[in-house]
């Protein structure tokens, strides 16, 4: 956003700055063609001050939060955000529909599982790494059929994808070590000696895993990769008539997409749950899934982070409410039923007020604080 | 070789069953473009319905009557409250809302009827018919004639009545629909009012083979491979799509599923659908459409 | 136009809750004149023992959640109105709904288990295998018991490895091998079962498959040939399933069943023509739930219990008096009082309640720890007498507890559905523990090793 030689002075990139801001002293010397500081120097050390609070601010979260709020919010936060992402690059970002997260997600937490337990010794975030891979190469094949189905069937692919992979893992037992019971749990969680296993533990592991792969998936949607996929869920037959590669673009966002639910499926696994178990990641969660990228904001980075919050804190913040408003005096089971009304009725209003999602809400709401000003004398 | 038409049979009919829940699917489908998620919750919400009136003393002919007036003002409810207002809303939009509204009727059908299970009798005895070769029951053959005749109504409905003709002209072309002066919103209505009879049909046979309780709406996730073979839109698809995944899937759990271990119906017609559309991308009766360049 | 959609929204809301407010007056109306105060946490008075409940009350499973919570809330509140609390200890409760959903059960456990006003927490009961399994180490970190009566991981019956996790009464082991110790006896002693067929029709899930070995070695051992079918969830459609049971003509079936498959399960058998009275249901196809929706199709039904249904307990006789007529009842409909699901909520109560009272012996008559409320669970012995105090002589079995043995019981009655009520029509049938025990060990000490934990050493703590 910085104009190092500004030609026109009147171009602003900043939608929210009012057209007639007072111009600094360098906008004026356009014609003097003179390398000038760029004016926007200011912003990007706030910028990049803001960036640095904020990151200190995530990383010293579990000194200021309860375990609760650790354990119970935040973990989970974060892997649903980040299978959300994954889910966003299929079908918010390239269009192409898909209902299979939980599937992926689970083969990322089987897979990471697997290679953490018979390959003794390898690093916990290569054995997610690894469990992102294969998750990546089998969202990679049911992602296949989108090269010659088009529109809404295309969710059958991923639907067979979500039945699949359920039935494979309750049916073959290699997959959870042979345990009676096919659950599998998570081994002691320690990266480069540091003992993970308190919630402050889990919380670390889970911002470290999403952060960077969110930063990485920002850079992806906003290069080249992320033009193709708009290209081709916009307008996939010009866009190949102009050369974008539509094919290729479909399989990368299918297999990065999946790659990325795979990582998520691992850290629920491991830093949330403790534990998976086969019918846990299933129709319902790919759904939830879906429910978190539509209502954050299709094609978007931090949509899926408001999505998780509020699809995890709703139902907590609303079950604290009713307690503390009817408490004991209301039948239980009726109090519970309401609840879930209100919710569903919640998530329709918010779908009748703004379409687009709720990072669009907070956008908006977001430009109107920057276009606020004090008056003038 | 007996034993081979019994799983055929029973896998038709199985698929008979299937039928009748996604007519459901393509009656909305057909007339405003959403899939409507909350069709199992209306499936249940309607067999809620009959079945408590139907405790409370009622005879089946009334109950059905009343139940049938409730569905149709909780269809028409929904057309105008949830649906109208998100005309203009991209297809995921609409899609989450019907997921949302699948959460509202679910949470207002136990706050009104309760958790209780109940049982569903028709009379019409489940037991196998002596002296046919392959067992067939009574309940079965009414259920096909049911199913039939319901499908039989909506092609009348939408071949001679002026609603089903505008139906038609809707799912074709909504804009000219509008050009020659078609009213949508009636329309609409008559569709979703439509989609509620077909939940009520399809909850009071599901409800009298399984048992009237919650899990009763996940009967739609058998429909969902019926709709995607047979096409979206189209009666006769849907027939078609629910006799080839009943059969096929009968078929595949018994010969093939119980070598490797059984429990492949889960996903098998799944995977048959991924087929056929690799084989016919629009469905096998849905309509070609022309993609926009 | 928002304010009008909400509008419409309210009054949709408000026309609901009439309608509920009316179904639950009338059905009140015919059990006691007074206006029914369904209390969903007890009396917050001082300082009191606390059991959270992570209920379910919505969604799929809601029938059983209901009646097992309202049983266990129905025991405590006698406890606390018939006997001022456990030796003048009160007990309280609060309820937070799981759905029956993993990560809400886990995030009810995080809410809940600091206690409640000062009232610190004696155990957690969430009634479901996946919160059990996500909460296992979370549990035994925080120092809480979990108890998974009736179910659970089989290998926490090892209490060497699980110091804090309790699968009271009964684990899926046990169920089998009693299932298939009764089938001998019907069929006139167990060397009557070679030559046999039985099958096992079960859920297609973890918990469906968990006693597939254990069956393939009674089969081996008895010499009956057993056949494992499987019922893909949710089980509304199981032609191919009963049409493979017919070719195969078995004499006996066992029913793994969960959920809507359980009636559908019987519908179909009567539908092939399998006689019905040669199905057994395991300890989760055993209610009345299971069989209602069947209707007819379901008399001559068998199914195992540990906890029969029914009114004629001394205990519930009790519940009757204190609570029930006080209006205190935790059921919406009272006809469901006595039904299994609610029985099983009342023998929950009574572990539960009991182990506090053990505990109290050690540690005094005040509110415990979890860590203290575990010695107590560790060591309940409810033999002949204290179940005679207790007032549940034929609705709970002799338990007893041990560091190695956390499951105490594994004995179960048969009962038979006769279209209105299940009947008793057998005493309490032991599996054969002795031979179940070598695989449990072989589980847990795998899960030791893996987890790195360390194996107690059960006498020497007993010296202590």
């Amino acid at each position: 956003m910085s104009s190092e030689m500004t030609v026109w002075p009147s171009q602003s990139r900043d939608p929210a700055a009012p057209a007639s801001a007072p111009v600094g002293k360098s906008e004026n010397s356009s014609h003097h063609a003179r390398i000038r500081v760029p004016r926007s120097v200011p912003r990007a050390v706030a910028r990049g001050a803001a960036i640095v609070v904020v990151a200190a601010l995530l990383v010293s979260l579990p000194l200021l939060v309860t375990d609760y709020v650790l354990s119970a919010i935040l973990v989970p936060v974060l892997a649903l955000a980040l299978a959300g992402i994954g889910q966003n690059f299929i079908t918010g970002y390239a269009g192409q529909l898909s209902v299979g997260s939980a599937a992926f997600m689970s083969v990322g937490a089987f897979a990471t599982y697997d290679a953490s337990s018979h390959l003794h010794g390898l690093p916990l975030l290569a054995s997610f790494a690894f469990g992102g891979f294969v998750a990546g190469v089998v969202g990679l094949f049911f992602g296949l059929p989108s090269l010659r189905i088009r529109g809404f069937y295309l969710v059958v692919s991923t639907l067979a994808a979500q039945f699949f992979v359920v039935w494979l893992f309750t049916k073959v037992g290699w997959f959870s070590d042979y345990s009676a019971s096919g659950v599998i749990t998570a081994p002691k969680l320690s990266v480069a000696g540091f003992d993970l296993s308190s919630p402050g533990g889990h919380y670390w592991l889970s911002l470290f895993v999403v952060a960077p792969l969110t930063v990485l998936g920002r850079n992806l949607v906003r290069g080249r990769l992320g033009r193709s996929w708009m290209a081709v869920r916009d307008m996939e037959t010009a866009a190949a008539v102009v050369g974008v590669r539509t094919e290729q673009a479909k399989l990368l966002a299918f297999g990065i997409g999946s790659f990325y639910c795979g990582v998520a499926g691992a850290l629920w696994a491991f830093a949330y749950l403790g534990t998976v178990e086969p019918h846990g990641l299933d129709l319902d969660r790919s759904f939830q899934v879906l429910f978190i990228v539509i209502l954050g904001g299709l094609g978007s980075i931090a949509g899926p982070f408001v999505g998780a919050a509020f699809v995890i804190l709703f139902p907590v913040a609303l079950d604290r409410l009713g307690s503390v408003l009817v408490g004991g005096s209301v039948d239980a089971g009726l109090l519970q039923n309401v609840e879930k009304i209100i919710f569903g009725a919640l998530v329709i209003l918010l779908l009748i007020k703004q379409p687009a999602g709720m990072a669009r809400l907070l956008q908006i709401a977001w430009l109107r604080i920057g276009r606020w000003r004090p008056r003038q004398a | 070789m007996a034993f081979f038409f019994e799983v055929l049979i029973g896998g038709l009919l199985a698929g008979v069953m299937y039928t009748m829940v996604a007519l459901g699917f393509v009656l909305i489908y057909k007339a405003s473009g959403v899939f409507n998620f909350a069709q199992g919750s209306m499936v249940l919400f309607a067999a809620l319905t009959l079945v408590t009136l139907l405790e409370r003393g009622l005879a089946l002919p009334w109950a059905l009557a009343a139940s049938a007036g409730v569905m149709l003002v909780v269809a028409v409810a929904i057309e105008r409250v949830v649906l109208r207002p998100l005309v203009h809303a991209p297809p995921m939009a609409l899609f989450l809302a019907t997921l949302g509204l699948a959460f509202v009727l679910e949470g207002l059908a136990q706050l009104v009827y309760g958790t209780q299970v109940h049982g569903l009798e028709l009379g019409i005895s489940d037991a196998p018919i002596h002296g046919l070769p392959i067992e067939i029951s009574k309940f079965d053959l009414f259920s096909a004639g049911v199913a039939a005749a319901l499908v039989a109504a909506i092609g009348i409905l939408f071949q001679t009545t002026r609603a089903g003709v505008g139906l038609r002209a809707v799912a074709d072309d909504p804009l000219a629909a509008v050009a020659v002066g078609l009213d949508l919103s009636r329309l609409w209505a008559i569709a979703w009012g439509g989609a509620g009879l077909v939940a009520l049909v399809a909850g009071l046979l599901w409800g009298a083979r399984v048992g009237v309780q919650f899990s009763l709406s996940l009967v739609v996730l058998k429909a969902l491979p019926v709709l995607i073979i047979g096409g979206f839109s189209s009666i006769g698809g849907v027939i078609a799509g629910g006799l080839i995944v009943g059969a096929s899937e009968k078929l595949a759990e018994v010969y093939v599923g119980s070598h490797i271990g059984g429990g492949i119906e889960s996903w098998f017609p799944y995977v048959l659908a991924v087929g056929f559309l690799l084989a016919r991308p629009t469905g096998l009766f849905g309509e070609r459409r022309v993609e926009r360049v | 136009m928002l304010r009008s959609r909400v509008s419409t929204y309210a009054s949709i809301l408000s026309a609901a809750l009439l309608a509920s407010a009316c179904r639950s007056n009338s059905e009140n109306a015919a059990a006691s004149g007074a206006a029914p105060t369904i209390a969903s946490s007890g009396p917050v008075v001082g300082k009191e023992q606390y059991f959270p409940l992570q209920s379910y009350r919505v969604g799929p499973y809601a029938a059983g959640g209901s009646g097992f919570f309202g049983g266990f809330i129905d025991y405590m509140q006698l406890v606390n109105i018939r006997d001022g609390g456990v030796n003048g200890v009160k007990l309280t409760w609060s309820e937070c709904e799981t759905e029956y959903v993993v990560e809400r059960g886990v995030e009810c456990y995080e809410r809940l288990k600091g206690g409640l006003n000062g009232a610190p927490v004696a155990a957690m009961n969430p009634l479901s295998v996946g919160i059990a399994y996500a909460t296992i180490d979370r549990q035994t970190a925080d120092k809480i018991p979990l108890i998974t009566i009736n179910h659970g991981r089989t290998d926490s019956t090892d209490g060497r490895v699980f110091p804090y996790v309790f699968p009271l009464s009964l684990n899926p082991y046990s169920e089998i091998s009693a299932i298939i110790n009764y089938i001998g006896e019907r069929e006139g002693g167990l060397d009557h079962l070679s030559g046999k067929k039985i099958a096992v029709l079960y859920h297609g899930s973890p918990y469906g498959k968990e006693t597939q070995p254990i069956a393939e070695l009674l089969a081996k051992k008895y010499g009956f040939g057993v056949t494992h079918i499987e019922v893909p969830h949710p089980g509304t459609e199981q032609e191919s399933q009963w049409l493979q049971i017919k070719r195969l003509a078995p004499n006996w079936i066992i029913l793994r069943g969960w959920g809507i498959m359980n009636p559908v399960a019987i519908k179909t058998a009567a539908k092939i023509g399998f006689p019905v009275d040669h199905i057994i249901g395991n300890i989760w196809s055993n209610s009345e739930e299971d069989v209602i929706p069947a209707g007819p199709a379901a008399v001559g039904y068998i199914a195992i219990t540990t906890h029969p249904s029914g009114r004629d307990f001394p205990v519930l006789s009790e519940v009757d008096k204190y609570v029930l007529s006080a209006g205190k009842g935790n059921m919406a409909d009272p006809k469901r009082v006595g039904t299994g699901y609610y029985n099983l909520g009342i023998n929950n109560g009574i572990l539960n309640i009991e182990a506090v009272r053990v505990a109290q012996t050690k540690f005094g008559n005040v509110p415990l720890t979890g860590e203290q409320v575990r010695w107590g669970f560790e060591h309940i012995n409810i033999d002949g007498n204290r179940l005679k105090e207790l007032g549940a002589v034929g609705l709970l079995q002799p338990i007893k507890v041990t560091c190695q043995d956390h499951e105490g019981g594994g004995a179960v009655r048969f009962v038979q559905w006769d279209g209105t009520q299940f009947k008793r029509i057998s005493d309490w049938v032991k599996a054969d523990r002795a031979l179940l025990r070598p695989i449990i060990e072989d589980s847990s000490t795998k899960y030791a090793k893996e987890k790195g934990l360390s194996i107690r050493d059960c006498d020497g703590e007993a010296k202590l």
